[in-house]
């Protein structure tokens, strides 16, 4: 890291955030109370999928302490769970949610009906004396299986969509060899800590309805609700506190957070939810199961002609408001950072009876680059090649940036790769890791009666994209500089980076910087933070508003200190003279009450220090990566040993390189637990079996291997001044693909872990049948 | 509902008056009748120990104990790690190390090393490793965890 | 998930919590002890018990001391008292060893070593040593209290002979025979889940050969068992890997497994043969 020319930029400075976080005073929205709050329970159903013929909620409504019962009929003029504004889509419009059943419920847990009482007790006894009667219908628990009725006139193949270029078919009809893969990736998804929550409120003096324990995308869920709810957008704000993990899958619109807004206003009481631990593994949004059928065309030298993949996208029983952006991820991420000619990807997008599915993590990322990186493993075995040289001859060269992956259809947006250089940090990773020496290593081992292996997933990661976020900085006159953004905190270190570029951009201790977020009443837009998206976009408009912002403090010390601008610099919130520190100084602080209204000091010069800038990137940054896993496998139990991890990934430019280690870290670690432990399984009825952390796997200390990580900035983004691509998602993304390659290596079966997770009984179950033949 | 009963909560040295009903958790108890918000809830059924407390020194999930079996007990949370504006050295540690991300485990673990710390004050790395997975952690990854605990008893040890 | 409502009883005596048993267990009444596994249920509302009979705070009730050639086990005796070896001889250190799988230590500061028994989970630890070793249980009531072998108690996954108004007030688990080997393995997802399957291995050697032999499986079937053919495989063999394969082998023959989405019987089947070689390879002097 080139830390010797900033002052705070590039350093692992400790973060803001933590102070209240160590002292147990942090304010989540468990943590929020109003006077008279109602507490919010609600029913869902226990069938996959039934028709509801009646429901009685008058001994609920009974009980003492309960305040109101409300089914679809309370609420009959509200409509479905929006899209995102930037999601919009016509043909899955009929496939939204209600916020509570209409008639129908289509997943075990689907919400069915509100009670709202005294205490969150209470509430859950009246829950248990609501009578439905369901009509069951039947169910769909794969995408792979035939389709069947959604609503009448509606099937659940709610879309099928294609992605291509190039000469699919010429290709495969003149390849050397054709290779051919059936692969699935599990259903799990990010189970943050901290379940979801929402607090509504209506402040009937300001004629102001607000929402708190909100997060990830304020803004944008401010203006899903003005919609949903017919406001203005000034009668209704939106407030972030702390937030226990996002992930991807917090802070997306749900029914519960539209009821609590509804409620609080009709009822006249606050009403919180804070839903359970068992709700949130059968409702939060989940992930990442597809079934691929992929194919590859290869030369004789293992280079690659062309992909083809049939995809089969479980979306679960609704689509929520990220439309169909992760099956249209998978497939334009799928050949990831080789430069493959020729192109055909065909998902199904279907709706099954289970919870639906959204973004998490890498979305569509992590199962792409499994099934790439599984196909390239592959073409390694068919050919007898060596794995790292089949990536190497297919990897796009350095000199090909920008690099255009241009889709026939003129709905998908082209992706322009900014930049990469793909085989050094390929290199890096492997000289890094001491591949050759633990080929060599690995080889003694199980000539000695070990089964052990080493796997290697390439991957491209997105991040940056705009179009647009601002920022509002500000000096008051004691100094105190405050930060605004649109953007969001769910633990990642916001506040931290966005401190870090405004104190490099303007001079001044990060320590003394106040950062707001996700608070819609504060400034009226915002990105929010997901997909990887703050650092380069809100961090990017931060910092160029800091420079904004220097330029106006030097152009008003410039006239009194009678220098001129370019000779002055700031240090730790002090203007001084460059050649002369010890001379005459001036502060911030002094500067912005030389610049109050009314100042004589003004000149014509607008009033306050303060300014406001936007970034508006037109482009999105790719960073990248490249995961390295050496396991052990125990053939007598089908244990799974991780004995060594590596994450490698070019971030362009890291403004704090202990969080963004602390981001590859966690995420190596989520992606283990998708790839050994983590599963929503489901029965036949479409009754879910992974409703309890006993269930649910989630790796723990003792589950963690030591991760190494290898950071470089070997390719900056040209897209921003600092070059930077950000890290959120660069952890997790290889892991399916490293450790399924290394396990395959392990046992010595090319090909083996068609499915993860791989657990120690599948695996037991593909060793079994390898002895048999 | 069954009738509530008043009992006394001894947390962090500090005697709160409540009523409750038998029902109702440790947990919910510390949180909400008491106004400890720092000691969290992430399952409710024992397992990811954020809601972890000490019991008369012992480290235990306040979620699988109810508030009417605490009378009489000298109960320690996150609050009162600290004395006054002095940091306990595990909270510092905690920030040295970037040992939290979204901090929502902070409190559980906290706790359960300071327990475990003041216990055994020379445990070895290995059986640390081991006690400290008792609690999960989703954003970390759980090495900066390891780090700082492992250098907090160090502190601790050294003072 | 908040518990159901119930009415809240701590007798300071065990014969007071027998009588409140009485009255109170035949509407669903239970008794609250380490509350590990219990306050889940409730917590699930899979148990909605009307009363709860809190022991919590019967003196006595946690002594571990050994009368009579057996160590004697009271109701209270949590999990973490094992950690430290509590007996002369073999069983101290074995319990100790089965001790660290349970649960994590915040589960093991309360959670009891009767309440496991009572619980039956089919994947107990102490269920499992119970059934080997040969211990037995006190169940006291307001009909006086009675004595039931482990393998009698435990009637299979989460059932035992046990009346409803019945208290466990101790355990008592035979002190094995001087020159006695013990091994124990285990494989789980996790360290602390419950077993997919654990071999519980004891036996001592006599002239090169094994006698007294006992191999206890759990966490494969509906309740741990001894398995009497891999006993007959070990006894009068010489200790090694004929012998333990044979035992292995009679494992995967006699058992009938568990079977769930995840895991089918062949899997647990081998998964108890091969963890059958590795207790009785750590038995191994």
């Amino acid at each position: 890291m080139a830390t010797e020319k900033t002052r705070v930029l590039g350093h692992a400075v400790e973060r803001l955030e933590d102070p209240p976080l160590v002292t147990g005073r942090g304010r989540y929205a468990g943590d929020i109370n109003f006077p008279h709050q109602l507490h919010m329970r609600i029913l869902r159903s226990p069938h996959a999928h039934a028709r509801i013929k009646a429901i009685d909620t008058s001994a609920a409504e009974a009980l003492p302490g309960v305040f109101a019962v409300w089914t679809s009929e309370d609420i009959a003029e509200l409509g479905p769970v929006d899209f995102r504004a930037d999601r919009a889509s016509e043909i899955l419009k009929p496939y939204r949610q209600p916020v509570l059943a209409k008639g129908r419920v289509r997943y075990v847990g689907d919400p069915v009906a509100a009670v709202f009482a005294d205490d969150a007790y209470l509430a859950e006894d009246a829950a248990e004396l609501i009578v439905v009667e369901y009509e069951e219908l039947p169910v769909i628990t794969r995408a792979d299986q035939d389709p069947g009725e959604f609503d009448t006139g509606f099937g659940t193949e709610a879309a099928l969509l294609t992605h291509t270029f190039g000469e699919v078919d010429a290709a495969f009809a003149k390849a050397h060899k054709v290779i051919e893969l059936d692969l699935l990736t599990g259903r799990h998804s990010g189970v943050p800590l901290e379940t979801r929550g929402a607090i509504g409120r209506y402040d009937a003096a300001r004629d102001v309805l607000e929402l708190h324990g909100a997060a990830k995308v304020p803004h944008r869920n401010k203006d899903t609700l003005v919609g949903m709810l017919g406001l203005q957008p000034n009668q209704i704000h939106v407030h972030e506190s702390h937030v226990g993990g996002g992930f991807g899958i917090r802070g997306e619109l749900y029914p519960e957070d539209v009821l609590v807004l509804v409620a609080a206003k009709r009822l006249g009481r606050p009403v919180k939810w804070i839903e359970d631990r068992m709700e949130h593994l059968m409702c939060a949004n989940q992930g990442r199961e597809q079934r691929h059928l992929a194919r590859v065309a290869v030369d004789e030298t293992g280079r690659i002609l062309a992909m083809d993949d049939e995809i089969f996208h479980d979306q679960g029983a609704y689509v929520r408001t990220h439309g169909s952006n992760v099956a249209n991820r998978t497939m334009c991420m799928l050949t990831g950072l080789y430069d493959v000619p020729a192109f055909r990807a065909v998902a199904h997008f279907r709706l099954t009876n289970k919870t639906p599915c959204a973004t998490y993590r890498a979305p569509g990322r992590f199962e792409s680059t499994y099934v790439r990186e599984q196909l390239v493993d592959a073409i390694a075995a068919e050919l007898d090649l060596d794995r790292i040289t089949v990536r190497r001859q297919n990897l796009i060269p350095e000199d090909a940036f920008p690099y255009v992956l241009a889709f026939d259809e003129p709905h998908v947006g082209n992706l322009e790769f900014d930049s990469g250089k793909y085989e050094l940090l390929m290199d890096k990773a492997l000289e890094a890791f001491g591949w050759d020496a633990a080929q060599e290593d690995l080889a003694r081992r199980r000539a000695a009666g070990e089964m052990v292996g080493t796997g290697i997933g390439l991957f491209l990661e997105e991040g940056g994209r705009g179009p647009s976020d601002g920022a509002i900085i500000s000096v008051d006159a004691k100094g105190g500089i405050e930060v605004v953004t649109g953007g969001a905190s769910l633990g990642q270190g916001f506040e931290t980076a966005m401190a870090q570029l405004c104190a490099e951009g303007l001079g001044v201790d990060y320590k003394k910087i106040r950062v707001v977020h996700g608070q819609t009443d504060r400034i009226p837009y915002g990105i929010g933070a997901h997909a990887t998206r703050a650092t380069v976009l809100t961090g990017g408009a931060v910092y160029q508003t800091a420079l904004t912002l220097r330029a106006k403090a030097l152009d008003m010390a410039a006239e009194l200190l009678q220098t001129p601008a370019e000779a002055l610099d700031i240090v730790d919130g002090v203007v001084q003279k460059r050649n002369d520190p010890a001379g005459p100084t001036m502060t911030l602080g002094d500067i912005a009450k030389r610049l109050a209204p009314g100042s004589k000091a003004l000149g014509g010069r607008a009033p306050g220090l303060w300014a406001e800038d936007f970034f508006n990137p037109t482009e999105t940054v790719f960073p990248y990566g490249v995961h390295l896993a050496q396991v052990r496998v125990d053939p007598g139990t089908g244990g799974i040993t991780v004995e060594r991890f590596m994450v490698a990934y070019d971030v362009g430019r890291a403004v704090n390189p202990a969080m963004v280690e602390g981001q590859l870290v966690g995420g190596c670690l989520q992606g283990l637990g998708g790839a050994l432990y983590e599963e929503f399984a489901y029965d036949e009825d479409g009754q879910p079996l992974a409703v309890t952390f006993a269930d649910y796997l989630l790796p723990t200390m003792g589950d963690a291997p030591a991760i190494e990580c290898l950071i470089t900035e070997d390719a900056p983004s040209p897209l921003n001044p600092l070059g930077m691509k950000s890290a959120g998602e660069g952890g997790i993304n290889g892991v399916g693909a490293a450790i399924a390659g290394a396990v395959n290596d392990a046992i010595g079966i090319p090909g083996a872990v068609a499915r993860l997770p791989i657990t120690p009984q599948r695996l037991r179950t593909i060793l079994r049948a390898a002895q048999q033949n | 509902m069954s009738a509530k009963r008043n009992i006394t909560l001894n947390l962090n040295g500090r005697d709160h008056a409540v009523s409750v009903e038998p029902r109702r958790t440790l947990a919910d108890a510390i949180r909400d009748d008491c106004g400890l918000t720092g000691t969290h809830l992430g399952c409710e059924h024992g397992i990811c120990g954020t809601c972890t407390v000490l019991l008369d020194g012992e480290p235990v999930r306040s979620c699988l104990m109810f508030a009417v079996q605490a009378q009489g007990k000298a109960i320690r949370t996150v609050e009162g790690l600290a004395e006054g504006d002095d940091l306990h050295p595990l909270q510092e540690s905690f920030m040295k190390h970037h040992a939290l991300q979204c901090g929502y485990c902070t409190p559980g673990f906290l706790v359960l090393a300071a327990g475990i710390l003041e216990k055994d004050p020379d445990i070895g790395d290995d059986a640390l490793a081991e006690a400290l997975s008792a609690n999960l952690c989703r954003c970390t990854g759980y090495a900066n965890i390891l780090k700082a605990v492992r250098a907090a008893a160090q502190e601790m040890r050294r003072r | 998930m908040k518990p159901a409502a119930f009415e809240y009883h701590a007798p300071a005596t065990v014969d007071d919590a027998v009588a409140l048993l009485a009255e109170v267990a035949p509407d669903g009444g239970r008794v609250l002890a380490g509350g590990q596994s219990l306050v889940p249920t409730m917590a699930f509302r899979l148990a909605q018990p009307p009363h709860l009979v809190d022991i919590n705070g019967i003196a006595g009730l946690d002594r571990i001391e050994e009368a009579g050639g057996r160590l004697v086990i009271g109701a209270l005796a949590r999990h973490a008292a094992f950690h430290a070896p509590v007996a002369e001889g073999p069983l101290g250190p074995l319990m100790a060893e089965m001790a660290r799988h349970i649960g994590h230590a915040p589960i093991r500061a309360r959670g009891t070593f009767t309440g496991s028994l009572a619980q039956a989970d089919p994947a107990s630890e102490w269920v499992l040593l119970a059934v080997t070793l040969g211990a037995s249980v006190t169940a006291q009531s307001i009909r006086g209290s009675r004595e039931i072998a482990a393998a009698d108690l435990i009637q299979g996954a989460m059932t035992t002979a046990l009346t409803e108004d019945e208290l466990l007030t101790e355990a008592c688990v035979p002190l094995p025979a001087e020159g006695t080997h013990f091994g124990f393995a285990e494989f789980n997802r996790r360290a602390g889940d419950f077993a997919l399957a654990m071999a519980l291995a004891a036996y001592r050697i006599e002239d090169g050969k094994i006698t007294d032999a006992r191999i206890g499986i759990g966490g494969a079937e509906d309740r741990p068992r001894r398995i009497g053919q891999a006993e007959a495989a070990l006894d009068g063999a010489a200790p090694g890997a004929p012998a333990f394969e044979a035992a292995a082998r009679a494992v995967a023959e006699a058992l009938d497994p568990m079977e769930d989405h995840a895991t089918d019987a062949a899997y647990r089947r081998e998964l108890a043969a091969a963890l059958t070689i590795r207790a009785l390879k750590r038995a191994q002097p």
